[in-house]
């Protein structure tokens, strides 16, 4: 299990749950859950332009998250931002669908792009990965402060002259950036698990930004461990895992709140 | 003229049995989404209709599984996942709660989805029942779904019409509704079941991860042009069924066009005429109304 060709599958899939984790935190404060499922979910699109092409997939991925980031933006800055969320996502996993069927190979494609292939990373994966997650979190560290200003006080953000669009639009390549990383490992729409379900966690054993995201990488990279792990013994596919556990945190983050609530009052 | 028709509408077209029958089914089913959908427009709650789609595709794989018409299964998990979020995100008032509550259940569905279809895939070995459940196929449908179709969509229309005027005094202004005396939270209830049902028919036709863009397109598109709910409802209706013709048709079409001569999806053309209507109707709007 810790041999050869799954060392590979440890370090990628530590270093997507600590990324994942940490950006999750401002998914779940900015009330962005939508956003981070659709800008993956969209990146399947670009995932199967890749393949048709025969380029690397991150370039396509690179290409259709930042473009569906800017898109969603862009339709959602005046109006109904979920409707235009949704019908940006809908658009780009039509085009995805087509594209997929241009080329000779369905299924496998289909669902390894969609659900991942944790267990297939090859050495070369690696310095990609890793390039793009010390990036991820270089802009974290830097957007750091405006957004959780932005996020928590929005009023008090545009008052000091950041623009709420700008800041909007900077979280949005962010989630972009993690998607074009993540997507190859755990698939467009696990990545989301990853991203809301520890934070949210998280959130509910501590009100203080700083040990919340390190709680929310801890408790990632708990549940990805486990997934892992679980997924090698029964061969079952990694995000019904990574899912379900994800799940069970936040459940159990909930029932935590519920027992201190009737203790305080009791 | 005669032959400009005759090549945007390729010989056979109206004979045909399986254009017939998925024209008949595609308009039940984008009449009931369209009605439902432009509460969900008003209510915001465009995620929680995407996230019962993408939960269904577990569902819809399920009944693959189980040998049943998929319809089943998408009718059954959706159902539970909107009782599932209700039960999570009843207690917040605040949208980005719900959203939260609602990401919960996706995350989990999903992975419940990835499990069923790799089992479909590793159990029968057919490989193209993933992209169907997925992604849709309205030239599939079987005509044994029609009595279905129309069942589970006049349960959700009865529902939606039933409850027209107080659901739409709690859709624009919860405490307003409240103040009045309304039951707000079983409203939201009993609506979260009839979006359950359009999406579930809405995702038989144009697939599971596709299912909301007939729910939200044409609605918010109607919304765009239109303030009266009614008349939104209406003009929702006719939009949605014109999306899904023109999808089917040209879905025929492609079969002549490149690159492999095997024809397009028909859920591509479908969502991406209602993205281009929803985009026309923006710019429409903002031009006449907004200037």
């Amino acid at each position: 299990m810790f041999s050869g060709f799954m060392t590979n599958a440890w370090i990628v899939a530590s270093v997507v749950a600590a990324v994942g984790g940490a950006v999750g935190f401002f998914v779940v404060l900015r009330g962005s859950a939508f956003v981070a499922h659709a800008v993956p979910g969209g990146s399947f699109a670009g995932a199967a332009a890749a393949l048709l092409a025969g380029i690397n997939t991150l370039i396509g991925l690179a290409a259709f998250s930042a473009g569906g980031a800017l898109g969603i933006g862009l339709l959602g800055r005046r109006g109904r931002h979920d409707v235009a969320t949704a019908l940006a996502l809908v658009f780009m996993l039509g085009l995805g669908a087509l594209l997929l069927s241009f080329t000779a190979q369905d299924a496998p494609a289909l669902e390894s792009l969609l659900f991942g292939e944790v267990l297939g990373i090859g050495a070369n994966q690696l310095a990609p990965t890793l390039a793009l997650a010390a990036g991820c979190m270089a802009a974290l560290a830097l957007l750091w402060r405006p957004l959780l200003l932005a996020s928590v006080l929005p009023d008090s953000a545009s008052a000091r002259g950041l623009a709420p669009f700008a800041v909007e639009l900077a979280f949005l390549l962010l989630v972009a950036a993690v998607t074009t990383m993540t997507v190859p490992v755990v698939g467009t729409t696990l990545i989301f698990s990853v991203m809301i379900g520890p934070p949210a966690a998280a959130r509910a054993f501590t009100v203080r930004p700083g040990v919340a995201v390190a709680l929310s990488v801890a408790i990632a990279l708990a549940v990805v461990w486990a997934a892992i792990a679980l997924s090698f013994q029964t061969n079952w596919p990694v995000g019904f895992f990574v899912g379900s556990g994800s799940a069970c945190a936040y459940t159990l983050s909930r029932g935590w709140t519920w027992a201190q609530s009737r203790r305080r009052r009791g | 003229m005669g032959q400009v028709l005759r090549a945007i509408v390729e010989p056979g077209f109206f004979a045909s049995g399986l254009v017939q029958r998925a024209a008949l089914i595609g308009a039940l089913v984008a009449v009931v989404a369209a009605c439902v959908g432009v509460f969900t427009v008003l209510r915001g709650q465009s995620f929680a209709g995407e996230a019962l789609g993408d939960i269904g595709a577990a569902g819809g794989s399920s009944a693959y599984l189980a040998g049943v018409a998929p319809l089943w299964g998408f009718v059954a998990i959706a159902v539970a996942a909107a009782g599932a979020i209700e039960l999570i995100g009843v207690r917040h008032a605040r949208a980005a709660f719900r959203d939260l509550a609602t990401g919960i259940v996706l995350g989990f569905g999903f992975g419940l989805a990835a499990l069923f279809l790799y089992l479909g895939t590793i159990e029968q070995s057919t490989s193209g029942e993933p992209v169907t459940i997925l992604f849709g196929d309205v030239f599939l449908l079987d005509s044994s779904l029609l009595p279905l179709v129309a069942g589970f969509g006049a349960v959700a229309l009865a529902l939606v019409l039933v409850l027209y005027r107080p659901l739409l005094l709690a859709s624009v202004s919860g405490e307003l509704a409240a103040a009045r005396g309304l039951p707000v939270r079983a409203l939201g209830a009993l609506y979260l079941l009839a979006l359950a049902l359009a999406v579930a028919l809405a995702a038989v036709t144009i697939g599971a991860i596709l299912s909301t863009a007939l729910l939200v397109g044409p609605a918010a598109t109607a919304l765009q042009l239109t303030r009266r709910p009614s008349h939104a409802i209406a003009a929702a209706a006719a939009l949605g069924v014109a999306a899904v013709w023109l999808g089917i048709l040209a879905a025929w079409d492609s079969y002549y066009w490149p690159p492999l001569h095997h024809g397009w999806p028909v859920s591509f053309f479908v969502v991406t005429f209602v993205l281009i209507g929803y985009i026309g109707a923006r710019l429409w709007s903002r031009r006449s109304g907004g200037g």
